[in-house]
């Protein structure tokens, strides 16, 4: 059932690479804006009853929520830190400060954006991109939507995106209260129900019966304060026959001290519904990345995820389709990119319940500079999931001798009526395949580059173009260095 | 003669792989323009002499120089030495997935002359030389390489050639393991290379066959690492008649 293939450009075998030590040119992302402390509302340091109970106050939640919060906090302070993965002890919560807001609202115009973060924005290209080719755009500031707009012939179809909090105070209360961390409880782990007790932010989603939304909507989000959380929730039902392609990018400056994003991402697709969700993740790298991220599907629906991670100091981030209706589809392709000081652990969960369900698992995973970068999926199939047919398929490539990586595919079958295939690749770069393309001009680091920009293709091809040229450019800083 | 007037230049040159000595020893001149055929059994340090002269670091030079355009290169990477206009056409195509073969011709352009490419001349002169190689249009958007056959990996080579314009080219077996229609559409793009360019052209081969209808100034024998003859195009007829017995094998 396992394998291990030789990919062309990669060597298998154990051979000393070399390779230049750069640090990498971030600019571009780790820009600090200063905030003005007048301007900004931030929450003490810590996470007690009485700091969930004032974040509650602050959001003008209604009642269940804030008995929500509480629930979810004692759940927290019940739940141990995870053993299995990368180490948190760096992470302090009596240091984090999980709620900071710009004291302005949000608004629908980038013009009444306050100038500052207005520029943090501009510098990201998100206005621009809004513009030319998304459908909607929500723009997260630290802990709150400072912007949210939808294009009137979306909204005219009946395409409900706003921001969490607005769903939760207006008509659609019901809706969020009966979908709210209904898949991803508070109990799931530590970091749901702290997800749970502090959330704020995200955003609202839904895509009403046969309803194909064109061109994507898009979230980002950016977590600007220092020694801070982001806890954005964001929760999307795509109804019968719909269809939606939804974005998210984040980034962060870098700070000396720890900073935390915890967020969770809750999809609904419903019969017949198609969703694509896709995240280019670029955290600064003092960020613990703990993010949870699930998709259900009913009856021959159809998620798909596309996922980049480049940043984060640390990550934990396993997308989890749970394939409930018959027929029903899931795809997940991801590329992750550990350089120096970095830690990730990434991959995806398939949950195969219904009949001839099928899924499918492509990942590229690359380090360098004595990254790691771990791979780990689990794929269950139910004894109900006759007929279901599941692949994955898990590349890594490692750039020099100091870097690790892992994978630890699990597979738990619990019917003999389905297929399941796994096939894993770890190499090298084949020096032959450097020499090849030098031989044609291109000097070291670039060949070197052209090879991992190609690895990380199956991924960079599904994302829209200006996307997949964000993420090649994100694959050469990493590669060249400043 | 003055050397600014040769190509490149050979002076006692001497390589090994992995501390063994494979070339003891070679002198070779050739001028702008020039076709010189490289002949000899397996093992003779053909492709050894192709590998050194692009640089390639797993074949060490241990001594003597190589000039190109009266520069010497000895120790110059292989990127520096391709941006002066040499060319290596693999004996074995290295397969790259997610890079396609327009693309990579594009950056290598790009890379070689410093300017942007323009996007509508070079597709058409790209299509061009793909029907010139009886090559399948959709071929150039295909991963560099990845499932080609024996053939179209040779194809691409030449394409390579064509689209690049070097000074100078080694071409290292290209006719190896090919059928006698392939060789004969990969023998029409090396005559449309010498036709189109002044670049002078090294091939490497056991076989006759490419040669065929392709003008040779030169014709060496290399055996047990030493250029042991060298002769216009009719030596290529005497090897074909008698083998490499005569030069000593």
């Amino acid at each position: 059932m396992s394998e291990m293939r030789k990919d062309p450009a990669i060597d298998i075998a154990e051979r000393e690479d070399k390779i230049i030590l750069n640090d990498v040119n971030r600019e571009l992302y780790d820009f600090i804006d200063e905030e003005r402390e007048e301007d900004f509302y931030r929450m003490e340091e810590g996470l007690t009853e009485e700091i969930v109970r004032q974040i509650s106050e602050e959001k003008h939640d209604p009642e269940w929520m804030l008995d929500f919060r509480l629930k979810s906090l004692k759940i927290y302070n019940q739940t141990p830190v995870p053993d299995w993965g990368p180490p948190i002890d760096g992470l302090d919560m009596d240091r984090i400060s999980t709620y900071v807001r710009s004291k302005s609202d949000m608004v629908g115009s980038w013009d009444e954006v306050p100038e500052d973060i207005k520029n943090a924005f501009d510098k990201l290209g998100i206005p621009e991109a809004e513009r030319e080719s998304l459908a909607g755009v929500g723009a997260q500031y630290d802990s709150e939507l400072v912007y949210h707009n939808v294009r009137e012939d979306v909204a005219a179809s009946g395409v409900i995106y706003t921001d969490m909090e607005s769903a939760l105070t207006g008509e659609y209360e019901e809706m969020v209260k009966e979908h709210f961390m209904k898949l991803v409880p508070p109990t799931d782990h530590k970091f749901a129900a702290l997800h749970g007790a502090v959330w704020s932010g995200g955003s609202f989603v839904y895509v009403p019966k046969g309803v194909k939304v064109e061109i994507p909507l898009q979230s980002y989000f950016r977590l600007n304060a220092k020694g801070a959380g982001q806890f954005e929730h964001t929760l999307i039902i795509v109804d019968e026959g719909a269809d939606l392609h939804f974005i998210e990018g984040c980034s962060a400056p870098k700070y000396n001290i720890a900073n935390l994003h915890a967020g969770c991402v809750e999809l609904y697709v419903r019969k017949n519904a198609k969703l694509r969700y896709s995240t280019i993740e670029n955290w600064s790298k003092n960020m613990y990345n703990l993010n949870t991220k699930r998709a259900i599907c009913e009856e021959g629906g159809i998620i798909e995820w596309v996922s980049g991670s480049f940043g984060s100091h640390e990550s934990y981030l396993y997308p989890s389709s749970v394939l409930k209706g018959d027929g029903s589809h899931a795809e997940f392709t991801g590329v992750t990119f550990a350089g120096r000081g970095q830690n990730l652990d990434t991959g995806a969960k398939m949950i195969h319940i219904g009949k001839n369900t099928t899924s499918f698992i492509d990942t590229k995973s690359i380090c360098k500079d004595g990254g790691i970068s771990t791979y780990r999926s689990s794929v269950v199939v139910a004894k109900s999931a006759e007929g279901a047919k599941a692949s994955v398929n898990c590349g890594s490539l490692m750039l020099d001798s100091i870097s690790r990586s892992d994978t630890v595919p699990a597979i738990e079958m619990r019917t003999d009526k389905a297929d399941v295939g796994h096939e894993a690749k770890i190499g090298r770069i084949s020096d032959e395949a450097v020499f090849y393309l030098m031989s044609r001009g291109l000097p070291e680091a670039e060949a070197r580059a052209m090879i991992v920009s190609g690895f990380a293709n199956p991924v960079s091809k599904e994302l829209p173009l200006e996307y997949a040229a964000e993420m090649n450019n994100l694959i050469k800083l990493e590669m060249e260095g400043g | 003669m003055d050397t600014k007037e040769i190509l490149l230049s050979i002076r006692d040159l001497t390589a090994s792989v992995e501390e063994e000595e494979i070339l003891h020893g070679i002198n070779l001149d050739i001028r702008p323009g020039e076709t010189h055929v490289l002949m000899g059994p397996n093992g003779a340090g053909k492709s050894t002499l192709g590998n050194v002269l692009m640089g390639n670091p797993v074949y060490k030079q241990t001594g003597g120089s190589i000039l190109f355009e009266g520069e010497e290169i000895t120790g110059e990477s292989t990127d520096k030495r391709a941006k002066r206009g040499m060319f290596l056409s693999f004996q074995n195509p290295l397969e790259v997935p997610g890079l396609s073969l327009d693309a990579f011709i594009r950056s290598a352009l790009r890379e070689r002359t410093g300017k942007p490419v323009k996007f509508m001349q070079f597709n058409r002169e790209l299509m061009e030389k793909m029907k010139l190689l009886s090559m399948d249009p959709s071929y150039a958007e295909r991963d560099l390489n990845v499932g080609f056959s024996g053939g179209e990996k040779k194809k691409s080579e030449i394409l390579q050639l064509l689209m690049m314009k070097p000074k100078f080219a080694i071409l290292d077996e290209t006719d190896s393991g090919l059928d006698v229609d392939a060789v004969k559409t990969v023998s029409e793009g090396i005559r449309a290379f010498q036709q189109e360019s002044d670049g002078a052209l090294l091939i490497i081969t056991h076989n006759a066959n490419i040669l065929k209808s392709l003008s040779v100034d030169k014709t060496h024998v290399i055996v047990k690492g030493k250029l042991v003859a060298s002769g216009d195009a009719s030596l290529i007829d005497e090897i074909g008649k008698n083998g490499f017995e005569a030069f000593g094998e």
